[in-house]
């Protein structure tokens, strides 16, 4: 056990390591200086010469969102249709029948807004042509929007005044062939290596060692897998996600996954550094999300290394840990690091079932989704950081009696407004919309009780879960909930789908256009500094204020009482 | 937004053969040559006939194989619908459920002592397909076998500690098919 602590540590520091000079690379491509990928340039002339696109000439934030609306119905229209046909379209081996509208309207708002919450399994609901042209070409498209997105803040955020923030198609598309299409045929060749599957061929039907009959369903997933963790997107090719054994074969794959997810997150705090050429600021905000991380994932590791007590109390050997729902390659400690790694950057992809780890961990799942900001998703984990970052700002800005000023930028009323706004949406979400589930959960008991798959205090984080990953825009799942035949989840965890994408997003972008457009104030003695340790305890704080507490009481009623129902059970009764 | 309409539809499109036709025909032929079995998925053969997926775990219920892993597919080990229990941990039932799997493994291997049974032989796995098992869970199953077959323990032993394997600070695990393929060849 101590060496698969190890290996966990290893894993971290792994990615750290290559974050850095991604980082540094990233923040080239972004301002436009020469890389060792220029010989991709014709491709993209290729690109903006059939799409009449201009990608010198700059925006102003209203006209980047814009771009970034319309190119997104796009692609909502076209894959909503594509989903909705696919029985009749080519590459489909298995048969596999059309999705009907609820489910269809899911999933392509699932995968567009980079949640890839999956109420369908890949293996029965999904053609290997919509898996590839659909969920696929969702995947590379919306991480390439996040980055682009936070291309525009870093843009913002230089020291000067303009209300130009660059081309949003020009980020978009370097996003896309200079970051997430090299990585992803890397990563392809080496989980190909390991044994991924990479074929069209449908189902195998085999007799097995005992004389049983089974099929075994493969197809292209090692095109699939790449980029459902380089852009943190998360969704399966199979309906077990990465603890399918072709999905994700061994230890090694589990690592290599496990720090592909990640380098994106962490490369763009340090690109922000490079880019700003300010080398201290990086550092402040990647301290502050690694405590909160630390926060989350060692009470979770130590939970699922210990195991279930109910278990325990039956008298087997517990040596394993909590073994429910997870893969005896991975182990416990790797299995409970990544349910909080792919909970803070919102990747949502699972290597062991969320519903059944131990109620604390399923609680710091749901916190690290709540919260949203250490690490999280590539691009838009930072953009909301930024939310607490000028929330913080103002708040040490009144209280030590200075002007609040970020990079030289004053914080008025209209930017607060916004911040504010933004910060209370995802509680608001989340809240109003787990109190509706129960109750209609409550008042139709016949129509909807098939939904929970547990009784008690766990149903009811079943439900909070689902949509907590809706609005985080994650993807991961309590997957007991009853959510695949039911239209209730599909459209309205496709509503909070939007609403958590894409508010936010302008919110933020707006914020860093006001401020980009202000008069520059050159640093002075008076003005506060964010780089200082003193700076990254009050947004530390700021986040646990309003992101961590407006959720106690919610999670109070679910994995906090389960946990203590199952553990102290002679207080209770 | 009508004048982002056309680039954006275009830009769509363009996208479209870059990422999804370029892209997957460059790892497919690449995997052609690098992926076991051209990428169909590595097989294990018994006298030239296919008895598996060597990633894919498959259902083990007769006494004289290692058993693997309680499987929450239906039916068990269906390679073609994956997934786990999602049972709560407080979950009265699925406790039941635990508590009734460590019986049968009692019944059935009468020999080995309650607090030796390992956890993940009365857990389900997360994808219902885990091909593999710990050690401890193959050590627990060697007197039933050895009695079932006729073998003696050391030999089983034997095979089993040659099937352990330990990744670099990764857990140590035993892949069931090749073992009970291995084991087929001892008689």
């Amino acid at each position: 056990m101590n060496a698969e602590i190890l290996g966990i540590i290893f894993m971290f520091l792994v990615t750290v390591a290559i974050g850095i000079p991604l980082g540094r690379y990233m923040a080239r491509v972004y301002a436009g200086e020469k890389t060792i990928l220029d010989f991709l340039a014709p491709i993209e002339r290729f690109f903006y010469r059939i799409s009449g696109i201009d990608p010198t000439k700059e925006m102003n934030w209203k006209e980047s969102m814009l771009a970034m609306l319309t190119i997104n119905l796009v692609w909502y229209v076209l894959c909503f249709i594509l989903l909705v046909v696919q029985q009749w379209l080519p590459m489909n081996p298995d048969k596999n029948p059309n999705m009907l509208p609820d489910q269809a309207f899911n999933t392509a708002i699932s995968f567009l807004v980079n949640c890839d919450l999956q109420h369908y399994s890949g293996e029965s609901a999904a053609t290997y042509f919509t898996q590839l042209a659909v969920m696929m070409f969702l995947m590379f498209v919306s991480a390439g929007t996040g980055l682009a997105a936070a291309a525009i803040l870093m843009n913002a955020l230089k020291l000067r005044t303009t209300t130009q923030l660059g081309n949003f198609y020009d980020y978009f598309l370097k996003s896309c062939t200079r970051v997430l299409l090299p990585l992803s045929i890397v990563l392809a060749v080496v989980l190909m290596l390991n044994g991924m599957p990479m074929t069209f061929h449908g189902k195998d039907t085999i007799t097995t060692l005992q004389g049983d009959t089974v099929q075994v369903s493969r197809g292209p997933v090692a095109a699939f897998v790449p980029i459902k963790h380089i852009g943190t997107n998360g969704g399966g090719f199979y309906g077990a996600n990465s603890t399918h054994p072709l999905e994700n074969p061994s230890y090694l794959t589990n690592f290599i996954l496990m720090v592909s997810q990640c380098i994106l997150p962490f490369a763009i705090v340090f690109a922000l550094g490079f880019y700003l050429k300010k080398h201290k600021f990086p550092w402040m905000v990647f301290g502050v999300m690694t405590i909160g991380f630390l926060c989350l994932v060692i009470p979770t590791v130590i939970s699922e290394v210990q195991g279930n007590s109910a278990i325990i109390k039956m008298g087997i050997d517990n040596s394993s840990g909590a073994m429910e729902g997870k893969e005896v390659r991975f182990g416990a400690p790797a299995s409970g690091y990544w349910a909080i790694m792919t909970t803070v950057i919102s990747t949502g992809s699972v290597n062991c079932m969320h519903d059944s780890t131990m109620p604390l961990s399923g609680m710091n799942e749901m916190w690290a989704m709540m919260v949203n900001c250490f690490y999280g998703g590539k691009g838009v984990g930072f953009l909301n950081f930024y939310i607490f970052i000028i929330i913080a700002v103002f708040m040490s800005g009144l209280m030590v009696g200075r002007t609040p000023e970020f990079h030289g930028k004053k914080i008025e009323a209209k930017e607060m407004k916004i911040a504010s706004i933004v910060a209370l949406w995802h509680p608001l979400l989340i809240l109003a919309f787990a109190a509706i589930a129960c109750f209609v959960y409550v008042h139709y008991p016949v129509r909807y009780a098939y939904w929970l798959n547990n009784p008690g205090y766990h149903g009811f984080s079943e439900m909070l879960y689902e949509y907590t990953s809706s609005s985080a825009n994650n993807g991961s799942g309590f997957e007991g909930l009853g959510d695949t035949p039911s239209k209730f989840w599909n459209v309205t965890c496709g509503f909070v789908l939007i609403f958590g994408r894409y508010l936010p997003i302008i919110g933020q972008i707006a914020i860093a256009g006001s401020l980009a457009g202000k008069k520059f104030i050159p640093e002075s003695a008076g003005t506060l500094k964010t780089d200082t340790v003193t700076f990254g305890v009050m947004v530390f704080a700021v986040i646990v204020i309003i992101a961590a507490l407006s959720f106690f009481p919610a999670l109070s009623l679910g994995p906090i009482a389960e946990h203590f129902s199952m553990n102290t059970n002679s207080i209770i009764r | 937004m009508k004048k982002y309409i056309l680039p954006s539809i275009m830009l769509s499109v363009v996208s479209m053969l870059v990422f999804v036709v370029l892209y997957t025909l460059i790892v497919w032929g690449i995997g052609y040559f690098v992926a076991p079995n051209h990428g169909d998925g590595e097989v294990v053969t018994v006298n030239g006939k296919v008895v598996g997926y060597k990633l894919v775990g498959q259902s083990f219920t007769q006494a004289k194989y290692f058993n693997g892993r309680p499987s929450a597919t239906a039916p068990v080990y269906n390679a073609s619908a994956s997934g786990g229990s999602n049972k709560g941990p407080s979950n009265p039932d699925y406790l039941k459920g635990v508590q009734a799997a460590i019986d049968t493994f009692m019944v059935h291997n009468p020999t080995i002592k309650k607090e030796d049974v390992p956890v993940e032989l009365v857990t389900m796995s997360g994808s219902g397909l885990d091909p593999d098992i710990s050690p401890k869970a193959a050590l627990v199953q060697i007197p039933r076998i050895a009695g079932v077959r006729h073998l003696s323990e050391d030999k089983i032993t034997a095979l089993v500690n040659k099937h352990i394997e330990k990744p670099f600070l990764g857990p140590a695990h035993i892949n069931v098919l090749l073992l009970n393929v291995d084991l087929d060849k001892l008689q």
